[in-house]
């Protein structure tokens, strides 16, 4: 039996406890906005919040999360509205939008951090976020953009 | 002729078996402890609440359960196989259980066993049980922990058999162990130390038993003391040295200390992982002003007085490290840096503790990879480290040779010390061995 919560709602599952939490998150919570992309840690596109940093659900085994807090795109924010899914669709970032939700998750950790990023920094934790419709210099200019709208928040 | 060999064969022959006879006895009788009488279990209302809530901080913080309990298992009711050069110890069933716990103990018999390694019925411990610490504990500490394991629930589990051979196996050669190893006594203070060094001693030295890991042991499994904390194998996992020669460049001041063992995760050294999740978790319950003595007490002794000026210009190497690779690169490693590991350890401005910094982690400046490779074989779940944080494990997603990779370069970008040899093998050989209980 594990048990943590998902975008603030208890979950308990007698799944294996190797199940990658992506499949539990997507195929048995049904929330399928976190994607998979390469199964190996190695793209970003299932990228979740676990206790509020950017993890890779799928090489992260279900017993690693018990008790953990996960938050997934569905739960960034409650109307979809966080400043960087705000700044992705003023800028058209998303072209066939498969890893965006990872993008805009590992932004949203990314930013606890960095409130204010370089482009180096960008750079060097976007990295492992792969997007093969190359929209790169968009998903920085939004993660910029976010950046100050958050920034100019008291 | 022959017949006067003979008659001197046989004098010699019945003076050997004689004497043998002789030790024997002596053995026995110098072995020999006597049962406690059985009791029939103690109600737990017997108990005082306030006993039993202190028993419960001093159960955790000497891990009691971690021992005590199977993977899977019900708290403290054994199972939990160690594994030493001299065979397999399965921990014992703890519980108040009457006829597979120790419902029956009395608690001058526990005392007994904390104080002497002695069970009830008589029998020598093993010291994979670390009575040689716990001897330290003063009686009204043990009578806490009495009081909180006597009322926990009883389960009904029989302890699994030892794989210890003949004749390691008889009880009563422990004995002879504990003459040459084993010093009982309570924990005696330092005069010339403060109050909270001794506290610290008195936990650290007793209770949360630190060196049972952390201190190398002889070929007879006893710990050696002229070699205090400089760190030994345990579980599958290397456990650093505490005192001058922990390898990391960055001091464990006594505040590193203090969050590193109070939270299980520092600024500096990043998280606790393998056995030391749990005893990060179990320190985590004592008061503050505990935690504060145990790192004093370490502190005192690591050279980590002064190190400012040595810190600052580690943490700056540190950072600097953190930007190589990022950008263009062609390095294969570096390339596989940044896409599986930078996301969450690059820092480049400053150190963020939840961005565990690799150049200063010691699992990375250790001679030997093993904690850093179980670390990137099986990440840290959310339970352990840093509480409700996960660093998922790359098993299923690197080869051996990803692993050995990544190990490498961060061995030659973050430190200056001597490359790892035959990292590969060694990935494959802890590979095989599995993720551990």
């Amino acid at each position: 039996m594990t048990s943590f919560t998902i975008n603030g709602r208890t979950v308990t599952t007698d799944l294996d406890d190797d199940t990658p939490l992506l499949w539990v998150i997507r195929d048995h919570i049904g929330l399928t906005g976190t994607k998979f992309g390469c199964g190996i840690g190695m793209c970003g596109a299932c990228t979740v919040h676990v206790g509020g940093r950017a993890t890779r659900s799928c090489i992260t085994p279900l017993a690693a999360v018990e008790g953990a807090a996960v938050t997934t795109i569905e739960g960034l924010d409650p109307a979809s509205n966080h400043p960087l899914q705000q700044a992705w669709r003023a800028l058209q970032v998303p072209q066939c939008g498969y890893c965006q939700s990872g993008q805009i998750m590992q932004a949203a950790a990314m930013l606890q951090d960095f409130p204010a990023p370089s482009d180096a920094e960008i750079d060097a934790v976007m990295t492992g976020s792969l997007c093969r419709c190359m929209t790169y210099v968009r998903i920085r200019a939004a993660i910029k953009q976010a950046a100050a709208e958050m920034g100019a928040k008291p | 002729m022959y017949g006067i060999v003979f008659a001197v064969l046989k004098r010699v022959l019945i003076g050997i078996v004689g004497c043998v006879a002789v030790a024997l006895v002596a053995l026995c009788i110098f072995a020999w402890r006597p049962a406690i009488a059985e009791i029939t279990p103690p109600a737990p209302a017997s108990f005082a609440p306030a006993l039993i809530a202190q028993g419960e901080v001093l159960a955790s913080a000497g891990y009691c359960a971690s021992c005590h309990t199977a993977k899977g298992g019900k708290p403290f009711a054994g199972g939990y196989a160690m594994a030493t050069p001299f065979g397999t110890i399965y921990s014992t069933n703890i519980t108040p259980d009457v006829a597979t716990g120790i419902g029956t103990w009395s608690e001058p018999a526990f005392r007994r066993a904390m104080h002497e390694g002695v069970a009830r019925d008589g029998a020598h411990l093993f010291p994979a049980f670390p009575y040689d610490h716990f001897t330290k504990l003063t009686d009204g500490d043990v009578a806490a922990l009495y009081a909180y394991v006597m009322t926990r629930p009883p389960v009904r589990q029989e302890a699994s058999a030892n794989t210890v051979p003949f004749p390691l196996n008889i009880r009563l050669l422990q004995a002879g162990w504990k003459t040459l190893f084993f010093t009982p006594g309570r924990f005696r203070p330092e005069p010339a130390q403060s109050a909270a060094w001794n506290r610290g001693a008195y936990l650290a030295e007793g209770l949360s038993h630190c060196a049972a890991c952390h201190t190398p042991r002889g070929k007879l499994g006893a710990e050696l003391k002229d070699r205090a904390y400089a760190g030994a194998p345990i579980d599958g996992w290397i456990a650093p040295p505490l005192g001058k020669t922990n390898p990391s460049p960055a001091a464990w001041t006594q505040a590193e200390l203090v969050a590193y063992l109070g939270t299980g995760v520092s600024r500096y050294h990043g998280t606790a992982a393998g056995p030391m999740s749990a005893v990060a978790r179990g320190l985590s319950q004592l008061p503050a002003a505990d935690i504060a003595a145990i790192a004093t007490y370490f502190a005192s002794s690591n050279g980590s007085a002064g190190a400012g000026a040595r810190d600052t210009a580690a943490i700056a190497h540190a950072l600097a490290a953190d930007r190589i690779g990022t950008g263009l690169s062609y390095d294969p490693a570096a390339r596989l840096y940044a896409s599986a590991c930078a996301s969450c350890h690059y820092n480049g401005r400053q150190l963020n503790p939840l961005r565990p910094d690799l150049a200063l982690n010691s699992a990375v400046n250790l001679d030997d990879p093993t904690n850093l490779i179980r670390v990137i074989l099986y990440g840290v779940s959310a339970r352990d480290g840093a509480p409700g944080i996960v660093m998922p494990g790359f098993a299923h997603g690197f080869t051996n040779a990803d692993v050995a990779r990544i190990a490498a370069y961060l061995r030659s970008t973050r430190t200056a010390k001597p490359a790892w040899t035959d990292l590969e093998s060694k990935v494959a050989t802890i590979r095989a061995q599995g993720q551990g209980q």
